[in-house]
């Protein structure tokens, strides 16, 4: 079975712009991984690659086995992009119902009413477009995007516009959509987010992937704390190996120990380390 | 190709829920109405002027032959504004808006959606065209005792000119944003307008070079041919000093396209949709 996305060397030229330099990526079926980068790094031009929306200049990106941007590559797809909008005259079922209908999906009624409760607007199935607010819209494009249901999820800043529980929700709704075998590109700006719900990262900077692996292999190993009696003690060149021996040597010299954290770098500091100080 | 009615059906009920259809009825509506007037006084006056004049000329003709050249004059332009507006930002101002990222990465392919969009505007266009024409006719009919020698394929002419121009206007879609889209089709629209006019004045002071670049703009703006072709056949059996009368004023006298108009006309929708669907193909969004 081939992977949901296959990426291999890809580059993009905009004019004079290298958007994309040989990027190498890859998402199982089920695996939800994590695009992260600063503005300007060429994920977005990544995504658009994948659904066909951008053509690259060099190397390939398959979908399933297929070339991206084919007609059997779009049908395994959904995508909701970064800026999107759906016409204000439209009801969200409506917008449903012409994206099953241009998807080929036989889900009918009941597959809107359960994508529109999944995403929380179930009361607003009969709202037009027009009348939400961009955050029920933007749930509403991740709506959109199951329709099928597709194999592959691209989700460019499917987060931008919500509010910490509509944020949540997602998160929530993404670890739904993984139980289903879906494989996932989440590209965001949000490292928390990232961090909680991928099986994996990749870091692009400068159109090249900077970093990549489980969010937990990212991490780096900063150092023991201890807190004793005689007040914190740090000993940043230690890992989690030697907080053992450093605790059983501190009980011998006749410290009271009342904790002992071991400290790993953060998604953040990987990020800011893997991109330096690059930012659009 | 399933694809292709949906998209088209959309694309019309955007307009329609949008009340594009409602106003460009009540304009329309506006437009015979003053129509209808002033046939009617022409015709009057006409009545009171004939017999007063020992030249033989038939006023009555000249009268209904010229206020019917001024309406489907009207109706192109009234047509050409539907085209416009119906597809002016199909491809890049609906990209831009983000409208379109949406709809094109389902399988349907570029090339259906390119001919979707053209089919439906291009449909409702066309039966718009000939109704205000069958409108206009009904009128002149109503109001005075002249017909035209020809209706239908006026008619037909006049609707294919303005499907051309949507062909145009979907082309300037996908290269040029909606503002500027919309003021090129005007610009080009305006220039095939001159070009029949320089053509009809060179016929008049019998100047070749007018009539070779009317000929020559006529073959690239196919739609100017098909237009002074239909306004031809409307008075095609007119003879005698009313024929001359009528070569004077701007809706007579127009040049009869060649007897390869309408294959040329319909090779050049077809390229130009085809170059339509190649550069949206090409185009990253």
């Amino acid at each position: 079975m081939a992977p949901a996305l296959v990426v291999r060397d890809l580059g993009k030229r905009y004019g004079s712009v290298q958007a994309l330099a040989g990027v190498d990526l890859e998402v199982a079926e089920g695996e939800l991984v994590g695009l992260l980068g600063p503005n300007g790094a060429g994920k977005s031009t990544l995504v658009k690659i994948a659904c066909g929306l951008v053509r690259p200049s060099s190397g390939r990106a398959e979908i399933f086995g297929r070339p991206a941007g084919s007609a059997p590559a779009r049908a395994s797809l959904g995508y909701l992009a970064e800026l999107f909008r759906f016409p204000g005259w439209m009801s969200a079922d409506e917008v449903l119902r012409l994206h099953q209908r241009l998807a080929g999906a036989g889900g009918g009624a009941q597959e809107r009413g359960e994508l529109l409760e999944l995403v929380g607007l179930h009361e607003a199935r009969d709202r037009k477009v027009e009348a939400m607010s961009k955050g029920m819209q933007q749930r509403l494009g991740i709506a959109q995007a199951l329709v099928g249901p597709p194999r592959l999820l691209l989700l460019d800043e499917p987060t931008s516009a919500l509010d910490p529980v509509g944020r949540r929700t997602v998160r929530e709704l993404l670890e739904t959509v993984r139980g289903r075998g879906i494989g996932v590109l989440l590209n965001s700006h949000l490292l928390s987010e990232v961090e909680l719900v991928c099986d994996r990262v990749v870091i692009i900077s400068r159109g090249r992937v900077a970093a990549a692996g489980r969010p937990e292999d990212l991490s780096r190993p900063r150092g023991v704390e201890v807190d004793t009696e005689g007040g914190l003690r740090s000993f940043p060149s230690a890992g989690r190996a030697e907080a053992p021996r450093l605790v059983a040597e501190l009980v011998a010299a006749g410290e009271l120990i009342y904790g002992v954290r071991v400290l790993e770098t953060t998604l953040e500091e990987t990020y800011l380390q893997a991109v330096g100080d690059q930012t659009a | 190709m399933r694809a292709i009615p949906l998209v088209a059906a959309y694309a019309l009920q955007e307009a329609l829920r949008r009340r594009v259809f409602a106003v460009v009825l009540v304009l329309t509506a506006a437009f015979l109405g003053l129509f209808w007037l002033g046939t009617r006084k022409a015709f009057e006056e006409a009545d009171e002027f004939t017999g007063t004049t020992d030249v033989p000329v038939d006023i009555q003709t000249l009268t209904g032959a010229t206020l019917f050249g001024l309406a489907m004059f009207a109706t192109l332009f009234l047509g050409t504004v539907l085209a416009v507006f119906l597809t002016l930002g199909a491809v890049r101002g609906d990209a831009e808006s983000g409208l379109l990222q949406p709809l094109v990465v389902r399988p349907l392919g570029r090339a259906a959606f390119v001919l979707a969009r053209f089919g439906g505007a291009a449909a409702v266009c066309a039966v718009y065209v000939v109704l205000v024409f069958l409108g206009a006719l009904l009128i002149v009919r109503a109001a005075g005792p002249w017909s035209p020698d020809r209706v239908l394929v006026p008619a037909l002419e006049l609707a294919f000119a303005v499907v051309v121009l949507t062909a145009l206007s979907l082309l300037g879609s996908v290269f040029l944003s909606s503002t500027a889209n919309g003021i090129a089709i005007f610009m080009v629209f305006g220039a095939g307008l001159v070009a029949g006019l320089l053509g009809q004045i060179g016929e008049a002071i019998d100047s070749e070079t007018l009539v070779s670049v009317a000929e020559r703009v006529a073959w690239v703006l196919p739609f100017e041919a098909l237009y002074q072709d239909g306004l031809h056949r409307i008075t095609q059996e007119t003879r005698g000093f009313t024929q001359v009368a009528l070569q004077l004023g701007p809706f007579g006298g127009a040049q009869a396209g060649s007897s390869s108009l309408p294959a040329w006309a319909l090779v050049y929708l077809v390229g130009v949709l085809a170059l339509a669907a190649v550069g949206f193909n090409r185009r990253d969004l």
